[in-house]
This record gives C-alpha cells, sequence and structure tokens, in this order.
C-alpha cells in the first residue's frame, strides 16, 4: 500500500516538473521571439536615420559576397551536375529525358538555388557576424561604442543585414547561372541530350516569375540570416563559451528559418506569381 | 557632501530590476574639476550607477543632473550627443580589436568632429604620444600591444574629444604592480593636464590604496547607497565600520 502511495507521488511529481519544463521553455521561447521583433523593429528604425556608413556597408558585402563566391560556384555546379543525372535516368524510364533541362533549370530557379546558397551563408557569414559582435559584446567593444554615442544596432546590425539582404539573391543568381550550366554540361555532353531541344525546353516552360520568386525568396533569406546572425551576437553573454553558443545559435536557427521560411514564402509566391 | 559647481547630481535615484533593488534613494554630487572615486564591494551597484551617469540606463524613479542638465528630459538622439560630453576608460580598455592604436583614437573624431583625415591623425599621433605611445606602435593592432599600452591607447581614445567628464572603470584590475602605477599616475598627469578646463574624473575601484592617493574624494558604496563620502585625505580615517574593513582588507 505505503509503495502504491510512494509510485504515486513519484509519477505526480514527475507529471509535475515536466509540465512545468514545458511551460518554462513556451515562456522563453516567446520571451525570445518578442526580443528579436523588438531588435527588427530597432533595425527598421536606424536603418533609415543618418549617418549611412557607406564603408562598412561594403566591407560587410565584400566578406559576405567575394568570400562566398568559391563555395557558391562549386556547389551550384556539383548540384546542377547532378540534378541532370538523377533527372535523365527517372524521366528516361518514360520517354521525357528532353525535359531533363527545363526540370533543373527551374528547380534551381525556384527551389535550389535560393535554399542551398542561404543555407551556405547562414554558415559560413552568419555565424562569423554572431562571432564578431558577440566578441565585440564581451569584450565591452560595444558599450564603448555606446558610450561614445554611437548606435549599436546602426554601426553593426545595420551594415551587416542590408549586406545580407543584397548579396544573397546576387549569389543566388550566380548558383542559378552555374547550376544550370553544370546541367547544360551533363545533360548534353554526357548524356547525349541535344543541345538544340535542351534549350529549346527551358524556353518552352521556364518563365520570367520563376526567375523573380527565387530572387525574391534569396532576398527573404538573406534579410532574416543577417538579422539571425547579428541578433544573437548582441544576446552573447559570459565570455568565450558565450560566444560559440551565441555562433551555434546563430547557425542553427538561420537554417531553420530558410527551410520553413521557404514552404511559406512558396505557397504565398505561387499565389501571387 | 555639498559643492558649490557640481559636474554630477544624483537625487533620490532608486533603480530596481523586477524585485531586485539595486540602488536606494540614493543622493550623491560629484564636483566639477576634481577626482572622485567610487567604492564598493562586488554588486554594491556601482556599475549601474555609471550607466545611470552616463545615461545607458533609465532610473526607477529620481533624478541625474549632469552638467546642468537633466537626463530625464533628454530623447534618445540628444543622449547620444550629449555623451560625447564623456570619455571613459574601460576595465580592458575595450579596444576595438579589428582597428590599430592608430585608428581607434581617430575613430571618435572620425565620427564626430569636422576635422580632415590628415587633421584627424595628426591629433591622433598627438594623443597616443602624450600618453606615452611612441610612433612605432602606432600601426599595431590591440593584440600586438601590452595590458599597460593598451590602457594608455584607451585613455588616448576617451580623452580624444575633450571630454568634460572622464569615467574610469577599474582602471587597475588585473594590472601588475608597476603597470597599477603607472596607470594611477596616468590618472592624475591627465587630470592635471586637463585641469584649465576643469575636467571631471570619476573612478570606478577597489583599489583602496591607490584611490586614498590619486583622489580628491572617496565615496563608499553598500548595497546601493552611499554610506561615506569624505575627501580622501579624511576618508582613511573613516569609522563606519564596513569601509574601515574594507581598507584594511
Amino acid at each position: 500500500m505505503e509503495n502504491v502511495e510512494k509510485n504515486q507521488n513519484f509519477i505526480v511529481r514527475k507529471f509535475v516538473e515536466s509540465t512545468s519544463n514545458l511551460g518554462k521553455s513556451i515562456i522563453e521561447s516567446v520571451d525570445g521571439l518578442g526580443r528579436f521583433t523588438r531588435f527588427i523593429l530597432r533595425f527598421f528604425f536606424w536603418v533609415f536615420k543618418p549617418p549611412y556608413r557607406y564603408k562598412l556597408f561594403f566591407e560587410q558585402f565584400y566578406f559576405i559576397g567575394n568570400k562566398s563566391i568559391f563555395i557558391i560556384l562549386l556547389s551550384g555546379s556539383f548540384t546542377g551536375m547532378v540534378m541532370a543525372y538523377q533527372t535523365y535516368f527517372g524521366f528516361k524510364l518514360i520517354s521525357v529525358d528532353s525535359l531533363v533541362g527545363p526540370v533543373t533549370a527551374l528547380t534551381l530557379a525556384k527551389e535550389l538555388a535560393p535554399v542551398l546558397t542561404g543555407l551556405i551563408v547562414a554558415g559560413r557569414a552568419g555565424a562569423a557576424m554572431a562571432a564578431q559582435i558577440g566578441t565585440m559584446k564581451v569584450t565591452e567593444q560595444v558599450d564603448a561604442l555606446e558610450v561614445m554615442g554611437i548606435n549599436s544596432i546602426q554601426y553593426l546590425a545595420v551594415p551587416r543585414i542590408v549586406a545580407a539582404t543584397v548579396t544573397v539573391p546576387m549569389l543566388s543568381a550566380l548558383f542559378l547561372f552555374i547550376g544550370n550550366f553544370g546541367s547544360y554540361m551533363v545533360g548534353t555532353k554526357a548524356l547525349m541530350i541535344d543541345e538544340a531541344i535542351y534549350f529549346q525546353k527551358i524556353g518552352e516552360f521556364m518563365f520570367l516569375e520563376d526567375i523573380w520568386q527565387g530572387i525574391i525568396k534569396a532576398t527573404v533569406f538573406g534579410f532574416i540570416i543577417g538579422s539571425i546572425g547579428t541578433y544573437f551576437g548582441f544576446q552573447v553573454t559570459q565570455g568565450a563559451q558565450g560566444v560559440g553558443k551565441g555562433t551555434n545559435m546563430a547557425v542553427v536557427w538561420g537554417m531553420i528559418s530558410v527551410l520553413v521560411l521557404d514552404y511559406f514564402l512558396t505557397s504565398f509566391l505561387i499565389h501571387i506569381l | 557632501m555639498q559643492f558649490e559647481n557640481n559636474a554630477v547630481s544624483i537625487q533620490n535615484l532608486t533603480k530596481t530590476f523586477g524585485d531586485h533593488t539595486v540602488l536606494k534613494e540614493l543622493n550623491f554630487d560629484i564636483p566639477k574639476g576634481k577626482i572622485t572615486t567610487i567604492l564598493g564591494f562586488s554588486g554594491a551597484g556601482k556599475s549601474t550607477l555609471l550607466k545611470h551617469i552616463l545615461g545607458l540606463t533609465k532610473p526607477t524613479s529620481g533624478s541625474i543632473h549632469v552638467l546642468g542638465n537633466d537626463l530625464s528630459k533628454l530623447d534618445e538622439v540628444e543622449l547620444r550627443g550629449f555623451r560625447q560630453n564623456f570619455g571613459m576608460l574601460f576595465q580592458y580598455a575595450a579596444l576595438f580589436d579589428s582597428l590599430s592604436a592608430l585608428e581607434n583614437v581617430a575613430f571618435p573624431l572620425r565620427e564626430f568632429s569636422k576635422l580632415s583625415k590628415e587633421e584627424i591623425t595628426e591629433r591622433s599621433a598627438q594623443l597616443l604620444e602624450s600618453v606615452g605611445i611612441q610612433k612605432i606602435s602606432h600601426k599595431n593592432l590591440p593584440s600586438e600591444l601590452s595590458g599597460g599600452m593598451r590602457k594608455r591607447v584607451g585613455l588616448a581614445r576617451a580623452l580624444a574629444l575633450s571630454p568634460d567628464i572622464i569615467l574610469y572603470d577599474e582602471p587597475t584590475t588585473g594590472l601588475d604592480p608597476i603597470t597599477t602605477k603607472m596607470v594611477n599616475d596616468l590618472i592624475v598627469e591627465t587630470h592635471e593636464k586637463n585641469s584649465n578646463r576643469e575636467m571631471t574624473s570619476i573612478i570606478i575601484s577597489h583599489d583602496v590604496k591607490a584611490t586614498l592617493k590619486i583622489s580628491d574624494f572617496v565615496a563608499f558604496l553598500d548595497r546601493g547607497n552611499i554610506i561615506e563620502y569624505l575627501p580622501a585625505k579624511e576618508f582613511a580615517n573613516s569609522t563606519n565600520e564596513l569601509v574601515e574593513q574594507f581598507i584594511n582588507l
């Protein structure tokens, strides 16, 4: 009898504990979302206010853009090549292998170019943004800016977010171009699809709206990656460990946001474009 | 203590974070043109008080007047402009690690002054030399400088805009005795050099011995309130039990 009562108490205690933990994590998530929203609103407040620090923008533009080009070229070309292979052998079974060109081009334009570019930039530049700002935070460099009367959001976050918003669609366009080139090379040179048919079918099935869809997505991804990277940088506390945690969070949430937003943007853009 | 001419005047300042009260009905005047040190145990509210003086934190109640301006009446943009009256030397100097020593000092001038590029470089070099940084180190990054040199560069940066108030946050924490002496001498030297324009120096410190040597006035903050505030010479003989305990630690 006593054992049964003990077991019951244990179960009740565990239930209360897990419910309270669940509640705590829900409150923390809502709190975090609220702080992130406030951060975004502060970005929009400061982005239009002078002084406009073009030099800082171009530094970030160079860092995100130029330094990502090689990775984009490499991953873009191989993505296009593998897409051509996969679709060719599938399509050959139902004798529509002439559609390899448009299927690859459409998939790259609408999905793969913006999403993979977003993931690459989130992993590379998003992490770097969080680490740079986080290190500045723990070494009081952010405080030094504030004491001098310089708004740290305007000085550190604005150039990075704007640069990411501008650069990611450009990198995505490059990914699209090089991906198609890879697909063309494999399709026409290795798989012997007729070159004229390859291009004719792309012209038949692909429209400007498809490219726009990718550019809009990439722009949103750039904005969100920049915002998340800088936000987690500003959230850093507790020295080197905090910087590591902030960087990790920036990468994880940057990548998750790209994938989740991709679904919502697709369902929205399909209706308006 | 009351003074004829205050750089900072705090009345009934209370600051609470949730249920925790950090500063309680604090009344505190800091005289213009003098070196005033605020001593206190960790967690006494020194940093919070410093943030209030800088206008980085808003009080829960009470008022802060700095150089005759009521900080609560300034909006965010005005406050940012007002902060150019301050220079601050951080505990670990807080130099921008991607900029050289010279660029660090030039930074506030580039942001706020109307000087030409050449004039900014010249003025920054002068400032660096005035705190004892030789020309050979001007292009060094903060990571290439010693702790003492970083403090000097930090001080030169704090002085760049000729501030009316200079704040030192734990200026000697973590330094060896020789560098500590050098930093303390530099504080006095800087203060004397700027005495003609009545620059006020405010130091937050744990270092009792140095404080008594270099300060004009010393205040002791405990659990959100100033429990002792005396001229430095008298502070050493304070009869307050806690202050005595702190001095004799």
